[in-house]
């Protein structure tokens, strides 16, 4: 027999440690096997309530990325000409000196001549605190060129976005819509959700250019063209109009639709919410003519007619103004199927499916609850259809109000955090009024008064000079060309820096992002821009220092390398002050903890960023004796508070640890935190887990946790006024007034009720040949197994992701002749690039697409220089421009949505020719030399043999 | 004896959702990481950060695009042909019949008569590879590194492993799938879930012209509803499909809201 | 399938070998003489250089004697104990033959047995095969143990001329079996490489046909993998038509020419020489593509069983 008698029960590891995965943005709680004081294994956290014991792929990998070759070692100078990647290590001592030798005179001069900008940490509670403290305005992380128009949308509209900070009643939901989705920062939630979904046999309607990942396995598939997302929503919008299917109770409730509007045309009040005198909306009373305000009103209120204001002026209820402007017969089925790309027949049975299951098939939660009025309801009523989009729309110069039309679709159906609709995660729902504003006003060796990042709610709040007009950020954010730019502009930072415009700066200061790369527009650009020299030899922009844990792109760019530890190594905090990780039904935050010690000389950011703070003598990074006031980032999260009893976490606070929420500061609080499995959650009372923004249990217990101070209800804005307060200046109200040229636009994308117009690119075509000189559209999706750059250093990740192709739609493979594997130049009105293309069926037909930041440059991650990733591996950035095509006025526009800043990746147009046949794609760029102290990579590599029996 | 065991008392196997995978790469990698360190040789990776990385994988996930009629997604442009992907996630099939077995000259390649699972005793294994030719399917992989041949083990040292908590005693594989599409179970028991799910799903064999009696099944994908089916396509339109209709229409409405 | 030259090697020197090895059994080379040793020595230099280059095919050499246990079901195993039993056979009979001057007939007809019994269990190795339709084919063991008789007999009729012994039975037995084995050759390649998957396709192989026309998509990774390289090689119809007439040119026009050359002037050893060497080129030529034009169902997988649109991982 050989048959071996095989050892069933094989021991797995010594000890197992739960911390929370950072292979990517999504925060997995993970157990971290540890056998022979080594990573044997990583697997999910059943218990953990973002990913309840799942793991993704990238999650999975963990292993090579803790022992990548890529990880840096130690501080590191450059020597060499930037860009060249040379360096010499030096200590840690030194590169601190260095770096407070830098920053200390620029804040006692102008501290706006720092810009300091971050990645996707998770952080930014702190950085921007840093900031503020600082007192430079020019702060943001990467929201601005991810998905701003999202979370802005959102909490204009609903108080609440997608994002991550709310999803759908994935047990009740029974019709779900997925707009623009490749993988997010939720993706094992989603996948975990949509699973249930199709268990329980609800519909899932995919609608995305390409067909992948969650489109491949949705019920239906709407292969709509990119950009074109509002104007199909707004076409649903009509149909559930023409036929009455809105929720009329829900949105009297809980929306603005009946609030008067001020009918007074040319007059600087036209437009805006007619108020008593405390500033309340007033609406009119259903047959009476009487007018009041609306908390008084109730379900009385009207929702058509013409109404007389105490003053005379004529008012109109919001609804009515709604209801003209999308029976409007442009947005008919009919009229938006060319556009589109999807039939009208097909929007129309969509729209019915959509009435049906919202208003036929209609849930009752037998839950009493109260809501703010103090009115007691006996029951829970549900509209069981629900949401969930991300880049696709909101990646577009349009995407802000493509984002409001999606939510306007929900309010109508009486589907916002309702059973089986979408759900709030707390801290949301948070009206946009409860944000801060930003804050601007730099003074010499003062902090900025308040945060830098906010939102604004009219021209007034904008972060301009004196004389109206001139930016006071580096990234233009706040300003008339992005009033509404609640996460900066990082895709603007370098080229304005560069430029000058506004203003030049001292030190560019960025943390765990690829800017010379994949994060940035014009990749080759931006590279020259780095390395641009001013007439006396200096560098146009003079210092940049920069934080990546492993030896990426940007890392040749920089100045001052500050080496970070892997996510394994280091404290960090999942705060509900920045990026929770909460559920519908509970509050939680959760930390990373160090479970091996780095074996390099490496220091965690955060760590490094107080010791910088504190050498710099920032306030509140100083005690009263000048020292420093945090040991290091663990000791910042325990006792660090926002408000008295509100700090970095959350749970086990209090001297005992003992409460939730709010509580003194416990230095126990960590400990306690790796005990709970790396997280604290607390869960919303049964009576508050619904309507949340109209819930008094919910608000109350909202205080309770220390989310707000005071309850904070959110009236859902159909109609938004600080827009229509934009737009009023732009009509030429008001002291604050945009430059003349971005009149026009402003008007145009500031429209008070969500609205459509084309993506900018293709509209800007004119002096480069029309929009048929580039037919086609081209976009980029998330593989689900790579994240961004940094997997690519990943042994087991890149060799399933090491190449991308281009896809190209089946008709335009055999109109030219195409076949699987050659080589084809895709051009834009910027730039030519020629990669490997493959065909597709499965794909809008005028739609182009590959993976995301699968090409690398050579030298980069360590890699070897004929790395496929490097040789065929390509990005769609080099045809992506931060500006639009001239348009012969001598202006250069932004290639950005208009309100909000967000770039817009997705409007990319090209055309392909064939071309020659070749072995490597191009542009090529020289490579960049493996940094300093860095090893050479193995040869092999066999994780594990010494476990193997 | 290389032989095969005949019908074994119970065939634990994998059934594979094909309607729900998303094609992540989850179940390849978490198979990756707890078999590197755990039964056998470790899975080794060639060229790691080079030209040309490869590396030993015991489960590797397709995808394919499937045009029911290509000529007609080709003229309809594909948006609204009915082209479509599907994932597809392929590891061994532990067959019944499974012609790895037979072939293999030292007896390494065995199957349990207790439950069915396929498995290579790397201990005699000679590294002649003829069990992969054997192999239909391509579940099978030679290590470069130790020259033994490596599989998919169902992982036979998680599934007994007392040292690990009952629940997790699963594969690896369809403990990490965010999706649910892998289910682990007894096929040889009509009334375990994985048989039932087989028995409603209306799963399938590949390549069952092969004969080789696979255990593992897959679920296809459940046909999509996207018809534009005429019965629900419109809404019946209020009384005259303009502002003024439907401002009519809501005042009654409104009146029956109370 | 990926042309292991190990295996190729292999098997075209043992298979010459152990035809050799049964034409002495039959009696093809007299007892005694430097006849028997020549012979005896080139079986033994061949089926071992055979076996040697096999070893190199292996993960583990040092484990290789284990491939012996397996007999009752692998046709691998049932190679190794084939081979073994019959070089011992045949080196008993050698020695009578060498060393005795003994013609020890029944040594002889059972080593003869072996040596064909042994060719066959190589070619079932491959023949038996579903995965590789290709292979799995009537005649392909008719093709291994026709190549191994022809072989062996071109060398037992060098052997024979060398030491100036009657050769023109064996030249003529050698043209019978070089036509008889390109003639099932010929036969093979008509019928086995057309049978291409053997029925299977990408939707069997997937279960997806019920949807419509399955094509992959993506492979599983970029980067190239065993399974690729070892089950999924291509070769270009062009390249197979080349090396298709090489073979043939080498592996049966030359050393046929040349054998009747050497017919036609009572014996020319030399010329023999070169048809020998030209006829393993050959057939070398004719194991290449024998494994370059075989194609395994897990192809079906990667892309390379459609009409259009195949992807190559790598
Ligand atoms: N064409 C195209 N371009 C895009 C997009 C697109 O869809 N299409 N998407 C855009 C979007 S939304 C985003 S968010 C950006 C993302 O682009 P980036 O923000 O550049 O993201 P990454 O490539 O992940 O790289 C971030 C850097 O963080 C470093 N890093 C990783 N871990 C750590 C750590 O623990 N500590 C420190 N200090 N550094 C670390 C990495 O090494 C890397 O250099 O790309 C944008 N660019
Ligand atoms: N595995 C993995 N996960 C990640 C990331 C990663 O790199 N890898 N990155 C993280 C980051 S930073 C972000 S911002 C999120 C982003 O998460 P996603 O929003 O899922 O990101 P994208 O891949 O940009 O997805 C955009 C999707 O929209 C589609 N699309 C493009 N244009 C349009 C359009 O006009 N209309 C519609 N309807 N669809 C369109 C694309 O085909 C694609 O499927 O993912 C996060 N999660
Ligand atoms: S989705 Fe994957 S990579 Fe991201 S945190 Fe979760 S397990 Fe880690
Ligand atoms: S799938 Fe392949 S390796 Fe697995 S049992 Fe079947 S034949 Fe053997
Ligand atoms: S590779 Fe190993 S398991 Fe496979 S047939 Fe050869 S000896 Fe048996
Ligand atoms: S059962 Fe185990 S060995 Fe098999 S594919 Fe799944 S994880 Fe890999
Ligand atoms: S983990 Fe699940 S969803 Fe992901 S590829 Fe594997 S089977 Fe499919
Ligand atoms: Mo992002």
């Amino acid at each position: 027999m050989n048959k071996p008698a095989l050892n069933l029960s094989p021991p797995v590891s010594d000890r197992i440690e739960k911390t929370t995965c950072y292979m990517c943005a999504c925060r997995c709680g993970i157990d971290v096997h540890i056998r022979d004081g080594k990573l044997r294994y990583i697997e999910g956290n059943r218990d953990h309530p973002v990913n309840r014991g799942v793991l993704c792929a990238k999650g999975s990998a963990g292993i090579m990325q803790h022992l990548s070759p890529s990880r840096l070692r130690k501080p590191l100078l450059r020597v060499g000409e930037r860009g060249k990647g040379a360096f010499r290590e030096i200590e840690w001592e030194e590169a601190m000196a260095l770096a407070v030798s830098w920053l200390k005179p620029v804040r006692e001069s102008d501290p706006r001549k720092l810009a300091f900008f971050t990645g996707r940490d998770q952080s930014q509670a702190l950085t921007s605190w840093f900031a503020q403290q600082y007192g430079t305005p020019n702060f943001a992380a990467h929201g601005g060129f991810c998905s701003v128009n999202m979370a802005a949308g959102g909490i204009s509209t609903i108080g609440g976005a997608f994002w991550e900070f709310g999803a759908p009643d994935w047990e009740r939901t029974r019709l779900f819509m997925l707009f623009g989705v490749a993988e997010d920062h939720d993706s094992n939630p989603l996948k975990i959700g949509i699973s249930k979904l199709k268990a329980r046999g609800a519909k899932v309607i995919g609608v995305n250019p390409v067909r992948t990942g969650y489109n491949a396995i949705a019920d239906e598939w709407v292969g709509i063209t990119p950009g074109t997302d509002g104007l199909f929503i707004l076409a649903l919008v009509h149909e559930l109009l023409r036929t009455g299917r809105v929720d009329l109770d829900y949105l009297l409730r809980y929306s603005n639709a009946g609030w008067l509007l001020i009918d007074a045309p040319g007059t600087a009040e036209h437009g805006l919410i007619a108020r008593d005198r405390e500033g309340k909306p007033l609406v009119g009373l259903r047959g009476s003519g009487i007018i009041v305000s609306h908390d008084r009103a109730g379900r009385k209120a009207t929702l058509k007619g013409a109404y007389r204001l105490p003053d005379g002026r004529r008012a109109v209820p919001v609804f009515e103004r709604l209801v003209e402007t999308y029976l409007d017969p442009k947005y008919a089925p009919e009229a938006v199927a060319e556009e589109t790309g999807v039939p009208a027949t097909t929007i129309r049975r969509i729209a019915a499916e959509l009435a049906r299951v919202a208003f036929e098939e209609e849930i009752v939660l037998e839950r009493p609850w109260t809501d703010m009025k103090g009115e007691r309801h006996p029951r829970m009523i549900g509209r069981p259809v629900s949401f969930h989009a991300m880049r696709g729309i909101s990646a577009h110069s349009n995407g802000f109000q493509t984002c409001r039309a999606l939510h306007l679709l929900q309010v109508l159906l009486g589907s916002v955090d309702c059973p089986g609709g979408f759900r709030f995660e707390p801290p949301y729902p948070k009206p946009m009024a409860a944000h801060p504003r930003p804050h601007g006003d730099a003074r010499p060796g003062q902090p900025l008064a308040g945060p830098p990042l906010g939102f604004p709610l009219g021209p007034e709040d904008l972060l301009l000079e004196a004389d109206g007009v001139t930016p006071q950020r580096i990234d233009k954010a706040y300003s008339w060309e992005a009033p509404l730019a609640a996460h900066g502009l990082m895709h603007m930072v370098i080229s304005n820096a560069a430029a000058g415009d506004p203003y030049p700066v001292d030190v560019l200061f960025l943390y765990m992002a690829n800017m010379s790369w994949n994060s940035s527009m014009n990749s080759r650009g931006v590279m020259e821009m780095l390395e641009a020299k001013r007439e006396d030899g200096e560098y146009v922009i003079p210092k940049i220092i920069y934080s990546d844990a492993y030896a990426s792109e940007m890392v040749a760019y920089a100045d001052l390398v500050l080496p970070d530890t892997t996510y394994l190594e280091r404290h960090d905090c999942i705060s509900l002050l920045d990026r929770p990780i909460s559920e519908p039904d509970a509050i939680a935050d959760s930390i990373r903890w160090p479970v091996f010690e780095p074996d390099r000389d490496v220091r965690g950011f955060q760590s490094v960023l107080l010791d910088l703070g504190a050498r710099l003598g920032l306030p509140g990074f100083v005690d009263e004796n000048g020292a420093p006031a945090y040991r290091d980032y663990a000791d910042y999260i325990t006792r660090h508070e926002r408000r008295p009893g509100v700090g970095p976490l959350a749970g086990f606070r209090g001297a005992d640890g003992t409460k939730s929420g709010r509580g003194e500061p416990n230095p126990d609080q960590i400990r306690r935190y790796i005990e709970n499995g790396g997280f604290w959650m607390a869960h919303v009372p049964e009576e508050a887990q619904f309507f949340k923004h109209a819930n008094r249990a919910y608000q109350d217990w909202a205080v309770e946790m220390g989310v707000t101070d005071a309850p904070t209800p959110v009236t859902f804005e159909l109609y938004s006024e600080p827009l229509r307060r934009f737009q009023l200046a732009a009509e030429g109200h008001g002291e604050r007034q945009p430059p003349d040229h971005l009149r026009a636009s402003i008007r145009a994308a500031f429209t008070p009720l969500p609205c459509w117009y084309p993506p900018f690119e293709g509209e800007s075509l004119a002096e480069v040949g029309g929009k048929e000189a580039f037919p086609f559209h081209a976009i980029t999706q998330r593989p689900m197994a790579m994240y961004h750059s940094w997997g690519s250093q990943n042994a087991w990740l890149r060799q399933i992701h090491g190449t991308n192709p281009l896809y190209v739609p089946a008709p335009v493979c055999d109109e030219l002749g195409l076949e699987d594997g050659d080589w084809i130049w895709v051009i834009s009105h910027h730039g030519r690039i020629k990669v490997q293309m493959a065909r597709m069926a499965a794909v809008n037909s005028r739609t182009l697409w590959t993976w995301n930041a699968i090409g690398k440059r050579k030298g980069a991650w360590n890699l070897a220089p004929d790395a496929p990733e490097a040789t065929r591996g390509f990005l769609l950035n080099h045809l992506i421009h931060e500006l639009l095509p001239p348009k012969g006025d001598g202006l250069r526009w932004a290639n950005s949505d208009p309100v909000t800043g967000q770039a817009a990746w997705y409007d990319l147009r090209v055309r392909i020719e064939k071309a020659e046949a070749g072995d490597e794609a191009e542009p090529r760029f020289p490579p960049q030399e493996r940094p300093a102290g860095l090893p050479e990579p193995p040869r092999e590599i066999r994780y594990g043999q010494e476990w193997s029996e | 004896m290389t032989s095969l065991p005949g019908p074994t008392p119970k065939k634990l196997g994998l059934v594979i959702d094909l309607d729900i995978c998303v094609g992540c790469h989850a179940c390849v990698v978490s198979c990756k990481e707890w078999n590197t360190g755990g039964y056998g040789a470790a899975l080794s990776d060639q060229d790691p950060y080079g030209a040309a990385p490869s590396g030993s994988w015991n489960n590797r996930v397709h995808s394919f695009e499937i045009e029911p009629d290509p000529a007609a997604s080709r003229r309809q442009g594909g948006a609204y042909g009915d082209a479509r992907i599907v994932h597809f996630p392929k590891s061994c099939l532990h067959c019944e019949d499974a012609p790895c077995v037979p072939v293999c000259p030292t007896g390494a390649s065995y199957k349990r008569a207790e439950d069915g699972i396929v498995l290579v005793n790397e201990d005699i294994c000679i590294g002649c590879g003829l069990c992969a030719w054997a192999c239909p399917y391509g579940a099978r992989e030679m290590d470069a590194a130790e020259g033994v041949m490596k599989k998919c083990t169902l992982c036979v040292d998680r599934i007994y492993n007392e040292n690990i908590p009952e629940v997790d005693r699963v594969p690896a594989c369809v403990r990490s799938c965010p999706t649910n599409a892998r289910h682990f179970g007894d096929l040889a028991d009509p009334d375990s879930e994985v048989s039932r799910m087989v028995a409603e799903r209306g799963g399938i064999d590949l390549m069952p012209e092969q004969e080789t009696k696979p255990v593992n099944k897959y679920l296809p994908p459940r046909p999509r509803r996207d018809r534009d089916d005429t019965s629900m396509l419109n809404l019946a339109a209020l009384a005259d499909p303009v502002p003024t209709g439907f401002l009519g229409w809501l005042d009654n409405a409104l009146e029956r809201l109370g | 399938m990926h042309p292991a030259g190990s295996i190729i090697i292999f098997t075209t020197l043992s298979g010459m070998g152990l035809g050799l090895m049964a034409l002495m059994g039959l009696g093809a080379i007299p007892a005694g003489g430097g006849a028997a040793l020549a012979g005896a020595a080139l079986v033994f230099l061949l089926t071992g250089a055979g076996l040697v280059s096999s070893l190199f095919h292996l993960g583990h050499p040092e484990r290789a004697w284990r491939a012996l246990s397996q007999w009752r079901s692998s046709w691998l195993s049932r190679e190794g104990v084939l081979s073994v039993l019959a070089l011992a056979v045949f080196g008993l009979h050698a020695g009578a033959m060498v060393f005795l001057d003994l013609n020890l007939w029944p040594l002889g007809f059972l080593a003869a047995l072996l040596a064909t019994a042994t060719v066959y269990a190589t070619a079932m190795i491959y023949g038996s095969l579903r995965s590789v339709p290709t292979w799995n084919d009537p005649l392909t063991p008719v093709v291994y143990l026709a190549f191994a008789a022809a072989g062996g007999t071109l060398a037992a009729a060098l052997i024979a001329r060398l030491f100036a012994l009657p050769g023109a039975v064996l030249e003529l037995l050698a043209v019978v079996l070089l036509v008889a084995a390109w003639t099932a050759k010929a036969l093979w390649w008509k019928q086995a490489p057309a049978r291409g998957f053997g029925g299977s396709t990408p939707e069997s192989a997937t279960g997806l046909g019920g949807i419509g026309r399955v094509r992959l998509f993506e492979a599983p990774h970029t980067s190239p993998n065993y399974l690729l390289k070892e089950m999924v090689f291509v070769v270009g119809r062009r390249h197979v038509r080349k090396l298709r007439t090489i073979a043939v040119i080498l592996g049966a026009a030359v050393p046929l020419a040349l054998v009747l050359l050497s017919l036609a002037f009572g014996g020319v050893w030399p010329l023999l020489v070169v048809a020998v060497a030209s006829h393993v080129a050959g057939v070398l030529a004719e194991r290449w593509l024998f494994f370059a034009e075989a194609k395994h169902t897990v192809a079906l997988y990667y892309g390379h069983g459609e009409a259009h649109g195949r992807r190559v991982a790598g």
